[in-house]
């Protein structure tokens, strides 16, 4: 390999290509965690669903062909899964930190064994939008293929951060995620807000999900998710509560992810494991970074800010 | 929505208990339209819970509450028939912005906003409202006093007709009381709200109010125009039989004295990073009371959390009886150095747990609380728990509810009684131990302060009131931008140069970032 102008070119558009690929999980799942936070509720099964929509999205479009049915099938079990987070909370007594971990563990039992019959085949992937026709580099055209999922949660944080601040339904969800007793003297049902919010931000992860599977090199394994439902948890408090934050924040996870097949493009091989762990490292660093003794999490939602 | 006017409402003999205890007792109460109506009564005479069943929050054992002849029976009643309250803890959502919480409060609001519009319609309203704030400051940034005035601007853009204020003033300096309150009566004198004001300042009752009526252990034990009422006669009401306790003098302790508590050269940073607290220090003989003046604000909370151990000390000492202490239970015990700060509620109790419970926290792995070391004795912790409850009067008088059920004030008796019981203190330091509390309870817990100071204890006073200091402290400082700035003896006290200091404007501290 040649450490010309043109090929450290080919690379950084390799790294953005693999950056905007690999933080398409974290943004939904971080934009639905998000959501659910704001309303006041933890949802820490988001493993779990993103496992189980990915074998889920795959199974249905290698059935029927239709990776766009895959996808949609997709996002439906993550709501129903989300569902069933959200109404094991309302039940009294019921921690959402320990529901969440059992969601994990039943969430990627399900899919690992219904998975099972789906790991060797091959299933038909969503279609990518080709940005790079005009240029005459193939790996440069590879990068520029971009699932059109990108966009799609692009639009959704956009959406997310317009619904929370200029809708009556955001507003309260914002009330009862902040501060419950004052949403309930104002006649705001908690119960309600939490368990919608919670539901649509397990669709989204759902959606998460399919890229999982459905996009490129488009095969389904138990080790597809490698955490992001949790680290996208992690994100989600380096994002400060915010949907714009975690578009940005996505991103960056995702490029930290791309960093391993980017330098290995450039001949330094030796470090698959150690760069392979680079997403996990830099979550810690984050949590360290933001969580200080002395100062108080600024944005966090007080119904999650008043328990240990 | 509702009228124009405010309507009559009526209380028709309502009485409402909890379990065993008889909070309201056949309670009539008129409120003529636009009128400004007090209703007065020391702590747990059942204000909060006469205010809560006129808006339907508490379904009635007997009576009914009536606005022009219509029943209310659910909190949407009373809100349609244009009542609203103003809480003792705020209904605001925090994070949000003054704009966002009068938005929310709307029953009426459009699926989707147009910001646009509703700013300018909110700029409209606050044209005509008699506080002005800014929309857009987020309510987490807003002193106590701002957040009272957005409660009261909240309830006048819902079109509220009937404002009732539960004890309203506690948490307001005396000129922001003062404004509001007067606001409000200006409000009723033009006919457009009547105003149903709970409180125990008989001030506000004999300044602002038409009409007063006396609540006494949930019963009305009077009702009548303010032209034939005095404080003397309300104060007499108020109380019945029981009488303020009579003031307990002060011992001349002239002799020079040991020094009990020294802190030395302490620096500590408040919450958001900044020094609070800039080389303070401090000596507190046995036999003394030194009394911590100062604008809140201005480093007194940071000073008690550290010598209470509940923040990290940036640098200095603190030391008693010429030994380092260490907030530990070890060392607390050793020193007999107790903290009763200010908000108890949530700075000195576990809230969910029960006032025996709470009332033992101090002591419960000594015997006779602990058995074998491990074990705790329930019966002698509820006993200790009944002696307190008997002592300080604590309403409702069982050791088992919650303790965060109990009115700011019962809690305020049962922290003082847990530390005060026993005679074990011998260094207190006391934050703004008064606040919310009526005459006969204030007179009793300076009674108690006196007492513990003429047995030798030693005793730092922070308080927000000069009046209090004044009348218990030995010696005075004035706390302003972190720094003592001032020193001076109760008896040669001048009001104008410490409320210079106090304000901060004489204080030759140029870095202060609190201030500006």
């Amino acid at each position: 390999m040649h450490f010309n102008s043109v090929n450290l070119w080919v690379v950084a558009a390799a790294l953005l290509g693999a950056a905007i690929r690999g933080s398409i999980p974290y943004m939904f799942v971080s934009l639905g965690e998000c959501l659910t936070e704001k309303s006041g509720r933890i949802n820490l099964g988001m493993e779990g669903i993103l496992l189980m929509s990915a074998m889920t999205a795959f199974a249905v479009s290698q059935r029927t062909g239709s990776p766009w049915l895959g996808a949609l099938t997709a996002a439906i079990v993550g709501g129903i899964l989300g569902l069933l987070h959200g109404s094991l909370t309302e039940l009294p007594g019921v921690n959402d930190i320990a529901a969440g971990v059992a969601m994990v563990v039943f969430g990627s039992g399900l899919a690992f064994f219904f998975g099972k019959q789906f790991v060797a085949p091959m299933a038909p992937q969503l279609p990518v939008l080709e940005f790079g026709k005009w240029a005459s580099n193939p790996a440069l055209r590879a990068a520029l293929r971009i699932s059109p999922l990108f966009f799609l949660g692009i639009v959704t944080a956009f959406v997310l951060h317009y619904a929370l601040k200029y809708t009556r339904w955001g507003l309260h969800v914002r009330a009862v995620g902040d501060a419950p007793e004052a949403a309930r003297s104002m006649g705001i049902s908690a119960r309600q807000h939490r368990l919608i919010a919670t539901t649509i931000g397990a669709t989204l992860a759902g959606i998460g999900g399919a890229h999982l599977t459905l996009y490129f090199p488009g095969i389904w394994s138990e080790g597809i998710s490698g955490g992001q439902g949790l680290m996208a948890v992690a994100l989600v408090i380096f994002a400060r509560w915010s949907p714009l934050r975690c578009l940005a924040v996505s991103l960056f996870f995702g490029g930290a992810q791309a960093l391993d097949p980017s330098l290995q493009a450039l001949g330094f091989g030796g470090f698959y494991h150690l760069l392979n762990a680079s997403p996990y490292v830099l979550t810690l660093i984050l949590m360290i970074v933001s969580c200080s003794r002395s100062r108080k999490l600024i944005g966090m939602p007080g119904a999650l800010a008043g328990r240990g | 929505m509702s009228a124009k006017q405010p309507r009559l409402v009526e209380v028709k003999s309502i009485s409402k208990s909890f379990g065993n205890f008889r909070a309201l007792d056949s309670v009539n109460l008129t409120v003529r339209p636009g009128t400004f109506h007090a209703v007065i009564g020391e702590n747990g005479a059942g204000k909060s819970t006469l205010a809560k069943c006129m808006l339907g929050f508490h379904a009635l054992n007997a009576g009914e509450v009536v606005v022009d002849e219509t029943r209310i029976t659910n909190p949407d009643d009373a809100r349609r028939l244009g009542m609203g309250m103003v809480f003792q803890n705020f209904t605001l959502v925090p994070s949000m912005t003054v704009a966002e919480n009068l938005l929310l409060a709307r029953k009426d609001l459009p699926a989707f906003l147009n910001s646009r519009e509703e700013h300018t319609r909110l700029q409209k309203f606050l044209e005509t409202a008699p506080f002005s704030i800014d929309l857009e400051s987020r309510i987490a940034h807003l002193a106590a006093g701002q957040k009272q005035k957005v409660e009261i601007l909240k309830q006048l853009y819902l079109d509220t007709k009937i404002l009732i204020l539960d004890e309203p003033t506690s948490v307001l300096t005396p000129a922001e009381s003062d404004e509001v309150m007067g606001v409000l009566a200006r409000m009723v004198e033009r006919g457009t709200l009547s105003v149903v004001l709970i409180t125990h300042k008989l001030r506000d009752v004999m300044d602002f109010a038409d009409d007063v009526t006396v609540l006494r252990h949930g019963r009305v034990v009077a009702s009548m125009p303010v032209e034939q009422a005095n404080p003397v006669k309300l104060a007499e009401l108020m109380m019945g039989e029981s009488r303020p306790p009579e003031p307990i003098t002060k011992k001349n302790n002239s002799t020079p004295t040991a020094a009990a508590l020294e802190v030395k050269e302490l620096t500590v940073r408040g919450d958001n990073g900044l020094v609070a607290v800039n080389q303070v220090s401090l000596t507190v003989h046995r036999g003394e009371i030194l009394g911590v003046a100062g604008v809140s604000g201005n480093g007194q909370r940071e000073l008690v959390q550290a010598i209470a151990g509940q923040c990290t000390i940036e640098s200095g000492e603190i030391r008693s009886f010429d030994e380092p202490f260490y907030p530990t239970r070890r060392g607390i015990r050793k020193a007999g150095l107790f903290t009763l700060p200010e908000e108890p509620l949530e700075n000195a109790t576990v809230p969910s747990m029960s006032v025996a419970e709470n009332i033992s926290l101090r002591k419960f792995d000594q015997p006779p609380f602990a058995k074998a070391r491990w074990f705790l004795n329930r019966s002698a912790i509820k006993d200790a728990a009944l002696a307190v409850i008997r002592n300080f009067s604590i309403r409702p008088p069982f050791p088992d509810v919650p303790i965060r059920n109990l009115s700011g004030g019962n809690v305020r008796r049962a922290v003082l009684g847990r530390d005060l019981m026993g005679n074990e203190a011998k260094i207190l330091v006391v934050a703004n131990p008064c606040v919310g509390l009526d005459f006969a309870a204030t007179a009793f817990v300076h009674n108690h302060l006196v007492e513990i100071r003429n047995d030798g204890g030693a005793l730092l006073l922070v308080s927000e009131d000069l009046d209090e200091l004044v009348k218990l402290a030995d010696r005075i400082v004035v706390m302003s931008c972190g720094v003592i700035a001032h020193e001076t003896l109760p008896s040669e006290l001048d009001r104008t140069v410490v409320g210079g200091y106090m304000g901060g404007h004489v204080a030759a501290s140029a870095s202060c970032k609190i201030c500006s």
